[in-house]
């Protein structure tokens, strides 16, 4: 079995919200004793939908999320760290392992930086480059690898079009040479022949320069061509994950089962035979007892309604957090 | 008669940096029940072309000479392009017609309940009372799926989750019973569970009001969903189009091959994805001949030059590409 990258162990992210004078806090568990670890050299894909918490269970293996409960260990063969009592100094140099590419390439980029400026920023707020020469090499070079045009860094980024900008993002993110990027829905603003692209893009240079990612995405179609772990989270809660050929040939969580069948259907000879998932995502601020997803599962029983259940480990990889997947998936 | 007849609309901005060309003689037909798909990437013209339907274009839109869209209501002819005041526009703009948008946050006004922003519609539509028009309204909102709909009639647009937005926008665009529906990416911001909810409700709709609907969007997946015919758009021009089969089935424009090419099928997880070369042009350096040519994979000499007409490729499919026609041989 592989090494893993990052692991994190019973992780939970909480946010105050509401409060203010004699008004109590309340918590919003955004991410909820979450265990995953990432294998190292792995493309990761976190599915869920809006509200599951994947951007902030991403986030805070960036530590740009408050941990409040659990562990996240960082171990690249080199180096390693414990991002939730990281001393400053240490995060910088974590922050030169860890990347991120945003989702929308619009809003991503400064208008007032050339795109020389803007793949150089990190280099010079890290501290990575002694010189400007130095400095020069490093952003031509990372731009090469990532198809841009070497006459296009004195421009300005409103000159180009969507997937050159994500071009450019994705430049800016991987200067600084990374072992962990985070992508979030880094691909979901973009046209399909482009995605196409910028898919491609990610996947060579992870082959290129031995990235790992976590993909966070909502589109299924996309993360099972080209993650090849996924994960699937409900209401701050990991309910699934298992390598993406097996998730997808044999899905085990009511839930991940109703994300596929919800997609559509490029076949206009399928129409309608999806089993709809009623309903939607309760409130995190108020999320139901027992099983999270119990509200709007088709098979839920008493217990879903009482007891959390844990996460089974089912195969070598392939975990799953259901009270009933055994009678679920018996001979169909 | 069908419901919609777009006849060489041919549509220009006037803009600083030039006359742009957004929509270049687009032809299209539209019958009462029937849902149309209009496909294409950003930036080629299908918004454009769906406004135009309501006359909703600003002040520098320059309609070309001959560009005709006759809109037929209870046997009677509109021609939406002749009509100029406020006042005309009326009939077609949220009667007749109404629009279902992308961002229904950005489509409701956030300081008015949803309830007054219905009422007020019907009121100026139908000439009713304001108390007939809260009734229709709270009937509708029931009708496409909102529980406690008394409640939600007086709430605002962000006491509401995504789904249920998209639903009351639904909901308000039907309740003056238009006969031409247009919806521009109705799901796309939504989950996919959510998306799969407002495509069957949008269906049932379908078949119990029989309005004509256009149904924008980028995503095909959507549009085998629920589409019956497929118009795809590639920078202002209608590439190809027919039914939904057919252009899923047996695509005959390499850009309706590129982007089913480049979409992720889960039935084959080893198909690399294929992008289309290349990026859309700038509209301001439109190609000469076919415009697609700067990126298509079969392009040859004469493509740069001339601007192929459309080849009939079965029953009402037809496709505007040299290359296509003259392998299946229908020159």
């Amino acid at each position: 079995m592989n090494t893993s990258l990052i692991t994190a162990d019973n992780l939970s992210v909480q946010f105050p919200i509401g409060g203010g004078f004699l008004r109590k806090k309340q918590m919003l568990h955004a991410v909820d004793d979450v265990s995953l670890a990432i294998p190292k050299g792995s493309f990761f894909g976190l599915v869920g939908e809006s509200g599951s918490g994947k951007t902030t269970l991403g986030r805070a293996m960036l530590r740009a999320a408050p941990i409040s409960g659990g562990s996240i260990h960082y171990s690249d063969g080199k180096v390693n760290y414990n991002l939730v009592d990281l001393p400053k100094s240490e995060l910088i140099e974590y922050r030169k392992r860890a990347q991120l590419i945003f989702q929308d390439p619009y809003a991503a980029l400064s208008p007032r930086m050339t795109v020389r400026d803007i793949i150089a920023e990190p280099l010079e707020v890290m501290g990575i480059t002694s010189s400007r020469e130095e400095t020069d090499e490093r952003v031509r070079n990372i731009a090469a690898k990532c198809r841009l045009n070497l006459e296009h860094l004195r421009r300005f980024p409103h000159a180009f079009s969507g997937g050159q900008r994500q071009r450019i993002s994705i430049a800016r993110a991987l200067v600084s040479n990374p072992r962990f990027v985070v992508a979030d829905e880094s691909v979901a603003a973009l046209d399909v022949s482009i995605q196409a692209d910028i898919l491609n893009l990610l996947k060579s240079l992870q082959d290129d320069l031995q990235l790992t990612y976590l993909f966070i995405s909502h589109d299924l179609s996309v993360v099972a061509h080209i993650c090849d772990h996924v994960a699937v989270m409900y209401l701050g809660r990991l309910v699934e994950t298992a390598p993406t050929r097996e998730l997808f040939n044999a899905p085990r969580h009511p839930y991940t089962k109703a994300l596929m069948s919800a997609i559509p259907s490029l076949d206009p000879d399928q129409r309608g035979n999806a089993q709809k998932l009623e309903g939607e995502i309760p409130s995190p601020t108020n999320p139901p007892p027992g099983c999270k997803f119990h509200t709007r599962c088709p098979h839920a029983i008493d217990i879903c309604k009482q007891q959390e259940p844990k996460l089974d480990h089912l195969g070598v990889e392939h975990d799953v957090a259901c009270h009933r997947w055994q009678e679920l998936s018996g001979p169909a | 008669m069908s419901l919609l007849n777009v006849n060489n609309l041919t549509l220009q901005f006037d803009t600083d940096e030039g006359r742009i060309t957004a929509v270049d003689d687009v032809s299209f037909e539209l019958n009462a029940g029937e849902v149309l798909g209009l496909v294409g990437e950003s930036g080629s013209g299908k918004s454009v072309t769906a406004k135009s339907l309501m006359k909703l274009n600003p002040d520098n839109a320059v309609y070309g000479e001959g560009s005709q869209i006759t809109l037929t209501l209870d046997n009677e002819n509109i021609d939406v392009l002749s009509l100029k005041s406020g006042n005309e526009l009326q009939v077609i703009r949220g009667g007749a017609v109404s629009m279902i948008f992308q961002e229904p946050m950005a489509s409701f006004a956030p300081a008015i309940s949803i309830g007054d922003q219905m009422v007020e519609q019907l009121t100026l539509h139908k000439g009713i009372s304001k108390r007939e028009a809260a009734e229709i309204s709270i009937e509708m909102l029931d009708r496409v799926g909102i529980s406690d709909a008394a409640k939600r009639f007086n709430q605002y647009a962000v006491e509401l989750s995504g789904g249920m937005r998209q639903r009351a926008m639904i909901a308000m665009a039907l309740s003056t019973r238009p006969s031409l529906l247009i919806a521009d990416e109705p799901t796309t911001a939504l989950d996919v569970t959510i998306q799969a909810q407002v495509i069957d409700l949008m269906k049932d709709l379908i078949k119990e009001f029989g309005m004509g609907i256009i149904f924008i969007t980028h995503d095909l997946g959507v549009i085998a969903q629920t589409a019956d015919r497929v118009a795809v758009m590639y920078l202002g021009k209608l590439v190809e189009q027919g039914t939904v089969r057919d252009v899923i089935k047996n695509p005959s424009h390499p850009y309706t091959r590129g982007l089913l090419n480049a979409l992720p099928k889960l039935d084959n997880l080893d198909t690399p994805l294929m992008p289309i070369p290349g990026d859309i042009p700038s509209p301001l350096e439109r190609p000469e001949g076919c415009v697609f040519h700067t990126r298509c994979s079969v392009a040859e000499p004469r493509c740069q030059q001339s601007v192929p007409s459309y080849s009939s490729f079965g029953d009402n499919h037809k496709a505007a590409c040299f290359v296509t026609a003259e392998q299946q041989g229908n020159v």
